[in-house]
């Protein structure tokens, strides 16, 4: 797997989301799987059944902790509260990384609980690259952050997408969590070529990725979560192998959930994508990688 | 455009309630064409025009926290019928909005709400306000802290100036409607969901929220508290009420006992042994905890009026 330091050099290999109407199943049927991903923020609390549930799933399983509000790029400081509690939650899981994503979602007080877009500024990039330099300095895990889809762009912006994702990881020093779902959903709502997006991000950096199923309507497709992963994004998806070597995946569906064996046999599609990459020459980059920070 | 103005616009814009068919509405807040709003700062594309594409963030922002306020409330659902429940939380949300990171302190003043605005508790005021303290006070047990609890052996030591800690997780309750039941009922049916990353939400279906059958008023004292990370509803006596409450109010235990049976009928032995089985009982129950409750921050998370 592709071990990095921005994944802890962790080769998590393939999970799935952590969700409500699973639990009943994993807890009776114990099945086999590399990794959980979980919502941080439902776990964030001071007590009850939702810690409960994840110190019973820690006892067995990996957790990976996904965030939906740290909002890198808000233009004004970031909560501290919630930063203290995600500090906490981490000691808790000893998640290896930590990921965010790279958007915007409250402004004086207010929470609109969206993951809003960003405009591609280099007033923005320095924004959210001090914000996540902050978060990771406080949090002491590596921090990555994750591209979202998107309905709108603004006048504003002075770059592409991948171009304003790669300028802020680059002054943040983080990874990438990177999601082709979103990639898709994004090109076909602004017309750009998802390919040319996967093929500039900084394979180095790719610390996790997303996969998932959207929506398509009339004029736009909606990021709905609620179905398969579709072709297009299984070959964005192979396209990310090939270029950042087997790396840690996560099969996000959460809407119209089906069942665990579901979801799961879903996720196991990507093993063959993975697999077709897990060849020396990748393990041997890794270790290379590793050997040269340990000098 | 800074960022920050850009951000204060785009959530003004997509903060702003909706039409009742879930349009974006055509004007602003201060009276805008909500076209010229939007296409100040959003490129239109081949399909949709700058209003379309903030439309979309305005449909998705109110279809979320709609979704997530009901369901915490779905017996005031039943209690106001679905059309003015639907009303009410618009109203209330376009008053109140999300102030913290996390969907769960949503409804944290939607009691105190309900209270100044009894235009929204429809025909039978005090029911909907008992039925929303209750759904409210189900939230703060579900997750609110546990403290290392005092043990009956604990009890062996306390004197007239102890004074007790309740655990944050036990609500205290005076209802006029004896509701419990069928909230009970309302939120056995009630499908449990959890915040998810990133993916959008369409507008909820209409789900079968049947009214609730008539209800006499009729006073209950109601605990709602967490054990073995469930929340349970106890009914007590208004002796142990008063006490409870006493207590929670930070009066030592002499004086919490003087305020509860200050009017009781109970004679001093049936006092006594009344006395002697609720700590047993409550201490069993883990309610009081050895932190000091003023330890403990709760700043991301008030508890609100119930």
């Amino acid at each position: 797997m592709a071990a990095n330091r921005f994944n802890g050099y962790t080769d998590l290999g393939i999970g799935i989301g952590l969700r409500i109407p699973h639990y009943r199943h994993i807890f009776a049927e114990k099945p086999v799987v590399d990794w959980f991903e979980i919502i941080s923020e439902n776990y964030m609390v001071d007590g009850g059944r939702p810690l409960q549930v994840l110190d019973q799933i820690l006892e067995r399983y990996k957790v990976v902790q996904h965030g939906v509000a740290m909002y890198f790029g808000s233009a004004q400081p970031l909560n501290r509260d919630h930063l203290r509690r995600l500090k906490l939650l981490a000691r808790r899981t000893k998640t290896p990384w930590l990921s965010d994503h790279l958007c915007w979602g409250s402004v004086d007080g207010r929470y609109t609980h969206d993951l809003l877009p960003m405009p591609y500024t280099r007033e923005a990039v320095a924004t959210t690259a001090a914000n996540i330099r902050q978060v990771q300095d406080f949090v002491e895990i590596p921090v990555v952050v994750e591209n979202v889809s998107s309905y709108a762009e603004f006048h504003e912006s002075e770059m592409t997408e991948w171009e304003f994702l790669n300028e802020v990881v680059e002054a943040a020093d983080c990874g990438i969590l990177l999601d082709v779902n979103n990639i898709y959903v994004s090109s076909q709502n602004h017309g750009f070529d998802p390919l040319e997006y996967v093929n500039s991000v900084p394979a180095e950096r790719v610390a996790q990725i997303h996969i998932a199923g959207h929506s398509k309507f009339e004029k736009y497709i909606l990021d709905t979560h609620d179905h398969p992963v579709l072709e297009p994004v299984w070959s964005l998806y192979a396209r990310a192998i090939e270029r950042c070597g087997p790396t840690a995946t996560l099969l996000e569906w959460d809407d119209n959930i089906p069942t665990f064996e579901e979801v799961h046999a879903e996720a196991m599609k990507a093993a063959k994508f993975l697999n077709a990459h897990s060849s020396p020459s990748f393990a041997e980059a890794g270790t290379n990688e590793l050997q040269e920070i340990n000098r | 455009m800074s960022l920050l103005e850009l951000q204060r616009r785009m959530s003004d814009s997509i903060m702003q309630p909706l039409t009742k068919d879930y349009r974006m509405r055509s004007r602003s807040v201060r009276g805008q064409p909500m076209s010229a709003v939007a296409a100040d700062f959003i490129r239109p594309n081949s399909r949709l025009t700058s209003f379309e594409r903030l439309e979309i963030y305005n449909q998705q922002y109110w279809y979320r926290i709609v979704s997530a306020l009901s369901e915490d409330f779905p017996g005031l659902s039943r209690v106001l019928g679905e059309k003015k429940f639907d009303a009410m939380i618009l109203a209330y949300l376009a008053e109140n909005p999300s102030t913290t990171f996390t969907l769960r302190n949503l409804g944290s003043n939607l009691v105190a709400w309900l209270r100044k605005n009894p235009k929204w508790t429809g025909a039978t005021p005090d029911l909907a306000i008992d039925v929303a303290r209750l759904e409210w006070a189900y939230v703060e047990a579900f997750d609110n802290a546990e403290y290392p609890a005092i043990t009956t052996e604990d009890l062996a030591d306390i004197g007239d100036d102890t004074i007790f800690t309740l655990q944050p997780h036990v609500r205290l309750l005076d209802l006029d409607y004896p509701v419990d039941d069928l909230v009970l009922a309302v939120h056995r049916d009630q499908p449990v969901s959890d915040v998810v990353s990133n993916a959008v939400s369409g507008k909820q279906a209409p789900r079968s929220r049947k009214r609730f059958p008539g209800l006499q008023p009729s006073p209950i004292f109601l605990v709602v508290h967490r054990f073995d990370f469930s929340v349970y509803y106890k009914r007590v006596r208004s002796e142990a009420f008063q006490l409870l409450q006493a207590i929670e109010a930070r009066k030592s235990l002499g004086e919490a006992l003087e305020m509860a049976f200050a009017e009781s009928l109970a004679t001093p032995t049936e006092q006594a042994n009344l006395i002697q089985n609720w700590f047993l009982n409550w201490s069993e129950l883990g309610w009081f905890c050895k932190t000091e409750l003023d330890k403990h921050s709760m700043d991301a998370h008030p508890h609100g009026e119930i």
